[in-house]
């Protein structure tokens, strides 16, 4: 009877995440193989792509970009990640949550972040110097998006490491360098690899930076499969070049998932705490190179939606002008706001719940032995992660239309891609705190008198509520800042969106347009923002107490 | 009162419980003392319900506790590393166990203030896990631990994660705790001197194995066994042949190993006639301990090394003779 119970606990969450995932995942993801293999069989599909001149150009930039935006993230962010795990200073909190920022701020809003630095700069041609849709757009934007991913990734490895084996390398006659090179840098490779395979997936699928920052002659694979599908409406080739990239993805995400595997069992659990080190100027060139590398686009776009225009001074004009009917858009900027967070609530809801099933059995079944169930929907999650958001649009845009639902001109489509994108979010913060608990912790609540089933509840979803309060966060940012699914569905004016309305903006040349595109990119970032520090934050008040 | 009976755990090849037989009468204090690794802790464990056995069996005034799941045995664990739970503050810790039994919050308030204050710390209700220091920690697992009134305490090196004076202090703390509220205890340490200040008995585990089991004073006096004594910091462990032949002479006990304890030699001053020393050698090595000297005797025949306990002053090259009492040496089992 027990048993029975158990299986039923474990296989109804699977189900559901199941259903769900196979409805709008999966099916979407096959309708876009079996279109993009077509009748013509897997090897003409990838001849004809890889035949083509333009194609393998694309490929080759989508590779080598990804390849130059990792190191170069690496590179700049290590310095910083070191600084924060070794260092103790006042306000050393405060960076870290604000350092977070760039990577949930929506793409869209990232690219018109640079593009307001260029303008402001006078690199977006005719100067001295051109950035503007050059491959240099392109690596800066990569860069401040996946710079806290390194600074996260590897800084909470290295506080782990234990800095008495530096002094002790240092005693025995190593240089500082020496030291960096010999003892830090073996340790940390696990936990540089499993970054730079994250970092290199999200630049690698990279779209609404690639749209916009590199204008119309930089492509990547997911931009050119927009192309396709949207603006010369060739589904077949799209289609082809979805199923290169998911290839590309899905090998990504087992190396990665492998990468991270190896750092788990790597790692011993520290059970010393580090002295604090002496602050000098390294500090202060970090956090100097940080405050450039992340703070000057948002202050600079802040500066760009303020900006009166050609005569100088500030205005609010440009946010005023938010709730004017503009041509370009089918409704007004203000209206995109409002369906974006009216599109937010329940995307964010099916997430927690879908993302919190699928939690479930990853953990219980890793706990029962039945690690099968878990590797599966721990592996299987991911992809959605990597997975270009593209590629999923794309997967609505051919399947949704027909069989059991037919939702594709249905608003409720909106929040249901937005929840497809947001779930491995959810999970991938939700699992590694489950996991974080201290075995030690349950058997000391077992042994004090609480059932098994009590256990969970005092000690699993203590943890879990934080962690579902900081999923909740990711997944509405990511609701309000979803670009690549979205921009397949539709135009009507219910489904504009924040985002789409912020890109059609951006690619309209003038002075006025591009004020208020500054403008809504503000907003959009204040909104972000806020909804990841209040989840944070109210994560945070849940922990103490009853 | 616990008994285990054949009680057999196996990890791989490795078995860390190897048959253990034990017996902890109501109101007795037990100290399993063994090196790290002995599977002293899977004893514990085991005896929580937290390990299943695979033979032998656990039970509390006879009732056989196999079937009985962890959290309904009423027994009290104490982590080597504490595991406090760190989202909770001192008072939400404490009061754990007690909110499992369904006590209601005034009284659970009363008992949680009761034994804080029993335990030293009184007034430490609101305190965050974090901000404790080691020694507060201990207190509030212990607390933790006590608050419930469990039918036995099982402390897992309760001490373990102090420094040397911390720790003295707290031995004898704990010491006068447990035997003023008089409750049922197997402690588990690695340290002889914490082992033998608290146990009214103790059990000395070796791969698995309770190797030797009694009063402190009986296992000081008489090991038994080799390791027991090496283990309890006896240096000489010497094999006495027939008649009583050691490497440097002869001593008054029984072929096959012996103990001879490092307090049993007594100087032989040369100019008083009347003792006959037992044994001579050269001095290799002293050690200054406070209140005497330790030193390294290389004996003269056999190029022995003893350790000799004694109170007057010595230098190294010194040659001495020494007597040795009979009662402060022990025959051991092979």
């Amino acid at each position: 009877m027990r048993r029975l119970a158990r299986a039923v606990i474990l296989v109804l969450p699977a189900l559901a995440v199941g259903g769900f995932m196979a409805l709008f995942f999966v099916w979407p993801i096959g309708g876009v193989i079996a279109r993009g293999l077509g009748g013509s069989g897997p090897a003409a599909v990838l001849g004809d792509v890889l035949g083509s001149e333009s194609h393998r150009s694309v490929i080759w930039f989508t590779v080598w970009q990804a390849a130059v935006s990792t190191a170069l993230t690496v590179a700049v962010a290590l310095p910083a990640a070191g600084a924060m795990a070794r260092l103790q200073f006042r306000g050393q909190r405060i960076v870290r949550a604000l350092s977070t920022v760039p990577f949930v701020l929506p793409t869209v809003v990232v690219a018109a972040a640079f593009e307001g630095l260029f303008d402001r700069f006078n690199l977006s041609g005719g100067g001295a110097l051109t950035l503007r849709h050059t491959v240099w757009a392109i690596l800066l934007a990569h860069v401040f998006f996946n710079y806290a991913v390194v600074l996260r990734t590897v800084g909470a490895h290295w506080s782990a490491l234990d800095a008495r084996v530096e002094d002790q390398a240092r005693v025995l006659g190593a240089s500082r360098l020496k030291v960096f090179r010999r003892v830090v840098l073996p340790r940390l490779a696990p936990s540089i690899a499993a970054a730079s395979a994250i970092v290199f997936l999200f630049s690698f699928t990279s779209f609404g930076v690639v749209l916009v920052l590199g204008g119309p002659t930089r492509a990547t694979i997911e931009t050119e499969i927009y192309r396709y599908a949207v603006t010369r409406i060739d589904l077949e080739t799209a289609a082809a070049l979805a199923v290169v990239q998911l290839v590309a993805v899905v090998a990504l995400v087992v190396v990665s998932n492998a990468l991270e595997r190896r750092r788990a069992v790597a790692e011993p659990a520290a059970s010393f705490a580090n002295a604090p080190r002496r602050r000098g100027l390294g500090l202060v060139v970090n956090l100097a190179l940080m405050a450039a590398i992340l703070g000057l686009p948002i202050a600079v776009l802040v500066e760009r939606s303020l900006a009166a225009g050609r005569g100088g001074g500030y205005t609010l004009r440009n946010y005023n002008a938010l709730a004017d009917r503009v041509n370009l858009l089918p409704d007004t900027a203000l209206a995109a706001l409002r369906n974006s967070l009216t599109f937010a609530v329940p995307a964010t809801s099916l997430a927690l719940l879908v993302g919190g099933a699928a939690t479930l059995v990853v953990i219980r079944s890793g706990r029962r032995g039945g690690r099968g169930l878990g590797r599966f929907f721990d592996v299987g999650l991911t992809l959605p992660l990597g997975t270009s958001a593209v590629t999923v649009g794309l997967g609505f845009l051919l399947v949704l239309n027909r069989g059991p639902i037919d939702i594709r001109t249905s608003v409720i489509i909106v929040p249901i891609a937005h929840a497809v994108v947001g779930i491995p979010f959810v999970v991938r913060t939700l699992v590694p705190m489950l996991r974080t608990v201290n075995p030690r912790t349950r058997e000391a609540a077992a042994v004090l008198g609480a059932s098994p089933r009590r256990v969970q509840r005092e000690v699993d979803l203590r943890v879990a509520a934080r962690g579902l309060a900081v999923g909740a966060g990711f997944a509405f940012a990511v609701s309000l800042g979803e670009f690549g699914a979205t921009s397949f569905i539709p135009r009507r004016p219910e489904t504009l969106t924040a985002p789409l309305a912020l890109f059609r903006l951006l690619g309209t040349p003038g002075e006025t347009l591009r004020g208020q595109a500054m403008a809504l990119a503000v907003a959009l970032m204040a909104l972000t923002a806020v909804a990841v520090f209040v989840m944070d934050l109210w994560g945070d008040s849940r922990r103490g107490g009853f | 009162m616990l008994t285990v009976s054949g009680a057999t755990v196996a990890f791989g090849r490795v078995k860390a419980l190897d048959l253990i037989d034990l017996e902890v009468a109501t109101g007795e204090i037990v100290a399993i003392l063994g090196p790290s690794g002995c599977g002293k802790s899977t004893l514990l464990r085991a005896v929580a319900g937290l390990q299943p056995l695979d033979t032998g069996e656990v039970r509390w005034d006879g009732e056989d506790l196999s079937g009985l799941p962890v959290h309904r045995r009423d027994f009290g664990l104490m982590f080597q590393e504490h595991a406090l739970f760190p989202h909770r503050d001192v008072a939400a810790n404490v009061a754990f166990g007690l909110r499992m039994q369904k006590m209601e919050a005034a009284s659970r308030r009363r008992r949680v203030r009761d034994v804080l204050a029993l335990v030293g710390l009184a007034g430490f209700e609101e305190r965050q896990i974090a901000t404790l220091s080691g020694g507060e920690a201990q207190r509030v697992a212990l607390a933790r631990s006590l608050a419930p009134k469990p039918q036995l305490l099982m402390l897992d090196e309760p001490l373990g994660s102090l420094d040397r004076p911390r720790r003295e202090e707290l031995t004898e703390e704990l010491r006068s705790l447990l035997r003023g509220i008089g409750i049922t205890v197997l402690h588990v340490t690695h340290d002889h001197d914490e082992a033998f200040a608290v146990g009214d008995r103790v059990a000395v585990m070796q791969s698995g194995r309770i190797a030797r089991i009694g009063t402190p004073a009986d296992i000081w006096h008489d090991p038994h066994r080799g390791e027991v004594a090496r283990f309890l910091g006896h240096a000489n462990v010497v094999t006495v042949g027939e008649d009583g032949a050691v490497p440097w002479g002869r001593l008054p006990v029984p072929a096959g190993p012996a103990v001879v304890r490092a307090d049993a030699f007594s100087r032989v001053d040369d100019s008083v006639p009347g003792d006959d020393p037992v044994v001579t050698g050269t001095v290799a090595d002293v050690r200054f301990r406070g209140d005497r000297f330790e030193l390294r005797l290389r004996t003269d025949p056999g190029d022995f090394e003893l350790l000799v306990r004694d109170p007057h002053p010595a230098a190294t090259g010194d040659r001495l003779s020494y007597t040795i009492d009979p009662a402060k040496m022990a025959g051991l089992s092979s």
